[in-house]
C-alpha cells in the first residue's frame, strides 16, 4: 500500500471484453484509491465503466472479461491475482457488494432470515442458531418492523424498499471493510431512497465501513459522497472532494452532467443536453473521448490524449483546457454560478469583531 | 388558472379495484378527479404502488375502469360503442412506456413498430406514403432514414425511447399519455428526450399526461401537478407552486426527499417526515380549492389549516370562504 490510508488501491486498471464485434476495451487505465471510513461516488453514464470496475474489485468479472494490466491491492495483495477459492473468502465477508435491483438479488425460495445468517456460517462459523439471532438484530439495524415475524418471510412478500433493507443487512451482516454499492436507490422511490441513503450514512458510521457508491444520480452523489470520481468512455476524467466537483468542476463532461439535471429551481426553457451518444469503446476515440460531445473541444483534443492535471491537492482533471497554453474559456452559466459559490466558500471567515460588551 | 381554457380530458371519481369483492380486493385508484387542458402538461407524481400508473391505463382504457368516468374530448370514453367511434379515441389517445427495451418488437424493423399504427388506422395512402412519413416521424425524433429498415436491439435506450416517441406521433394523437418516460435513461440523455417532447408539444399542440417519480424532472416539464399517494389524489395544484409552497403534508415530505445536485443543500437537508396514519381517520375528505387552482384533499376542519398555510405563504391574500 502506498498510503497506510488507503484501504484499496486500484492503479492502471484495463479491461476488455471479447465480443463477437471485437475487444471492447471497458476499462481504460483507471487508477484510484479508497480510503478509511471515505465514501467514494464514481458517477458516469450507463457504459462508462463504474460498475466493471467496482466489479473487477469483487472478482467478479463476466467470463469474457480480461484484465490486460494494472493492479488492485487490498491489504497488500493484489486482488487480480488471487483464485476463485481465495476471492470467496474475501467477498461477503471483507468486501461486499448492494447491487441496484433489489427484486433480483434476493433468493426468491430462501427465507430473508437464512439469507441474512449465511453469510454468518459461511465466513465466521456460527452455528444456525446464533447466526439467525444475528440475523434478527441485523433485520432491527436495517429498520424492518416486527422482524422476529419476518424472519421467515420470502423476498416477494416484501416491498421494494424494504427488500433492499434486506439486501443491505445481508452486505454488512459480516461488517466488511469495504461495500461496494452499486446504483442501490436506484429501483426505489424518492422518500424509499432518502430512507435507505440515511441507513447507509448510519451504518457506516457504526461499523467504519468505506463504501463504494455508484450512481448516475447527482443529488444523490451530492448528499454522499466524500468524494467524487467522473467515468468516462472507460476512463476516470476527473476526481476530487464532493465540493471541488459540484462547485468548482474542470472537465466539460462533469460540466455537461451539471448542466443537463433540472434542480427543483430550475426555471423554463430547454434544458442543456449532452448532444449524441458515448462513443463506441471497440473502438475508442483518440485523444479525449468527450471531444466529439464538447462544445469547448480543441484541435489536440482529437490528437493526444489529455494527462491529469491538479487542480488542488485533491482535485485532479484530464483535460487539456486545464494546460497552460490552452485559451480561457467561460464554462456554461450553470457552473459558473457554482464557481462563483465556491470560491465565497474557500474565502476564509471574515473576522469575527468583538462588539459585543460583557 | 385559466378557466376559459378547454378541458380535453375530464376525470370524475374515477375508481380502478382489482380483485373486485374478494378479500385481496386492491384500491389501484379510488376516487380521483382532475382535469387536463388542451395544450399543456399535467404531472402526476407519485411513489411506486400510489396508483399513478393504473390511473394512466385506465384512463387511455387498458382497463375498465370499476367506476368513475373520463371524459376526453366530450365524449365518454365508457360509452363508446361502435367501433369507428373507439377507432377513433386509440387514435386520439397514445402512450410513451417506461422501458424502451420492452416496450418495442425485437423481431419488428423500426419502420414497422413506428408504421403499425398507421397501418391500423390506414393513414397511409401506398407503400411510398408510408415509407415517407415513417421517414419524416424519425427525423422529428432526431433519427435518421436509414434507422428505419434496423432491428430495435441496435439502438440505445435514448434512441429506443425516440422510436417510441415517433410510433405514438404516428397516428397524430392529440393527447399522449408519457408513463415514466425516461426513468431507464442517463441523465444526458433524458435531458435530450425531454427537451424533444417539449418541442413537439409546441409544434403539433400535444397534450401530455406525464407520469413519474422523478419530482425535479416532472416539476420541469409540467405546467400542472397532482400528487398521488395510495390510489387518491393529494393535492393539485401549479407546478411552482406545489413544489415551492406544497400545502399538503405528503407533498412537503415528498418534496423533501428529491436529492438535489448541490453539497451545500444535502449537509443542511431536513427531510420532512410524513405520517401515513392521517389519512386513515375516516373522515369524510374531498378536493377543496385553497387558493386559485391549487387543491387540497382535505376534510372540512382540515380547511382552514390549510387556508392559514395558503396565506403564510402568500398564495391567497385574504379569508374568501
Amino acid at each position: 500500500m502506498e498510503n497506510p490510508e488507503n484501504v484499496i488501491e486500484v492503479r492502471n486498471l484495463q479491461i476488455d471484453f471479447h465480443t463477437y464485434a471485437g475487444e471492447v476495451k471497458a476499462i481504460r487505465d483507471v487508477s484510484f484509491d479508497l480510503r478509511k471510513g471515505e465514501t467514494l461516488a464514481i458517477v458516469g453514464e450507463s457504459g462508462s465503466g463504474k460498475s466493471v470496475t467496482t466489479r473487477s474489485l469483487m472478482g467478479l468479472l463476466a467470463p469474457n472479461a480480461v484484465i490486460k494490466g494494472g493492479s488492485i491491492m487490498f491489504h497488500g495483495d493484489d486482488i487480480i491475482k488471487k483464485s476463485e477459492k481465495e476471492m470467496q473468502h474475501i467477498r461477503g465477508k471483507d468486501i461486499a457488494m448492494i447491487f441496484q435491483d433489489p427484486m433480483t438479488s434476493l433468493d426468491p425460495t430462501m427465507r430473508i432470515g437464512m439469507q441474512i445468517a449465511e453469510p454468518l456460517m459461511k465466513h465466521k462459523g456460527l452455528k444456525k442458531k446464533e447466526a439467525i439471532s444475528q440475523a434478527l438484530e441485523m433485520l432491527k439495524l436495517v429498520g424492518i418492523t416486527d422482524p422476529e415475524a419476518r424472519l421467515n418471510d420470502y423476498p416477494y412478500q416484501f416491498s421494494g424498499g424494504m427488500r433492499q433493507r434486506i439486501v443491505i443487512a445481508i452486505a454488512l451482516v459480516c461488517y466488511p471493510e469495504v461495500l461496494i454499492a452499486d446504483e442501490p436507490t436506484t429501483a426505489l422511490d424518492v422518500t424509499i431512497q432518502a430512507q435507505i441513503l440515511d441507513l447507509m450514512k448510519d451504518l457506516q458510521n457504526r461499523i467504519d465501513t468505506s463504501i463504494i457508491f455508484i450512481t448516475h444520480d447527482l443529488g444523490v452523489v451530492a448528499g454522499m459522497a466524500d468524494r467524487v470520481a467522473v467515468m468516462y468512455a472507460g476512463k476516470i476524467v476527473e476526481y476530487g472532494t464532493v465540493d471541488e466537483i459540484f462547485f468548482n468542476p474542470q472537465h466539460p463532461y462533469t460540466w455537461g452532467l451539471l448542466n443537463s439535471m433540472p434542480t427543483l429551481n430550475t426555471a423554463g426553457g430547454s434544458l442543456r443536453a449532452i448532444p449524441g451518444t458515448p462513443p463506441d469503446l471497440l473502438d475508442p476515440p483518440v485523444g479525449d473521448a468527450f471531444a466529439a460531445r464538447s462544445d469547448y473541444a480543441m484541435k489536440i483534443d482529437t490528437e493526444k490524449e489529455p494527462p491529469f492535471f491538479k487542480v488542488s491537492d485533491t482535485h485532479y482533471a484530464a483535460t487539456w483546457l486545464l494546460h497552460p497554453d490552452a485559451p480561457k474559456v467561460t464554462p456554461p452559466a450553470e457552473i459558473v454560478r457554482r464557481q462563483k459559490k465556491f470560491a465565497e466558500m474557500q474565502r476564509p471567515e471574515p473576522p469575527i469583531k468583538n462588539t459585543t460588551k460583557e | 388558472m385559466p378557466e376559459e381554457r378547454k378541458k380535453i380530458l375530464e376525470v370524475h371519481h374515477l375508481k380502478q379495484y382489482f380483485n373486485v369483492g374478494k378479500r385481496d380486493e386492491v384500491r389501484a385508484v379510488d376516487d380521483v378527479s382532475f382535469d387536463i387542458y388542451e395544450g399543456e402538461t399535467f404531472g402526476l407524481v407519485g411513489e411506486s404502488g400510489s396508483g399513478k400508473t393504473t390511473a394512466g391505463r385506465a384512463i387511455i382504457h387498458l382497463y375498465e375502469p370499476t367506476d368513475g368516468e373520463i371524459i376526453f374530448d366530450g365524449k365518454d370514453v365508457s360509452k363508446l360503442h361502435t367501433k369507428a367511434e373507439k377507432h377513433e379515441f386509440r387514435r386520439e389517445m397514445q402512450m410513451i412506456f417506461q422501458d424502451p427495451y420492452a416496450s418495442l418488437n425485437p423481431r419488428m424493423k423500426v419502420k414497422d413498430i413506428v408504421a403499425e399504427g398507421i397501418d391500423i388506422h390506414g393513414l397511409a395512402k401506398d407503400d411510398a406514403d408510408r415509407t415517407k412519413q415513417v421517414e419524416d416521424l424519425l427525423e422529428t425524433v432526431g433519427l435518421n432514414k436509414d434507422h428505419s429498415s434496423r432491428y430495435p436491439h441496435e439502438f440505445s435506450g435514448g434512441q429506443r425511447q425516440r422510436i417510441g416517441i415517433a410510433r405514438a406521433l404516428a397516428v397524430e394523437p392529440k393527447f399522449i399519455i408519457a408513463d415514466e418516460p425516461i426513468s431507464a435513461l442517463d441523465v444526458s440523455i433524458q435531458a435530450q428526450v425531454v427537451n424533444l417532447m417539449k418541442e413537439l408539444q409546441v409544434k403539433q399542440n400535444l397534450t401530455y399526461l406525464f407520469i413519474a417519480h422523478d419530482l425535479s424532472m416532472v416539476k420541469y416539464i409540467s405546467d400542472r401537478i397532482g400528487v398521488m399517494h395510495y390510489g387518491k389524489i393529494l393535492e393539485i395544484g401549479p407546478a411552482d407552486e406545489v413544489y415551492t409552497h406544497p400545502l399538503h403534508a405528503y407533498t412537503k415530505s415528498l418534496i423533501s426527499a428529491v436529492p438535489v445536485p448541490d453539497p451545500e443543500f444535502e449537509r443542511n437537508r431536513k427531510q420532512v417526515p410524513y405520517d401515513e396514519s392521517r389519512e386513515k381517520d375516516d373522515k369524510k375528505r374531498r378536493m377543496v380549492e385553497i387558493a386559485p387552482g391549487h387543491f387540497v384533499r382535505a376534510s372540512e376542519d382540515e380547511v382552514p389549516m390549510y387556508t392559514q398555510r395558503a396565506i403564510d405563504a402568500g398564495l391567497v391574500t385574504e379569508f374568501s370562504e
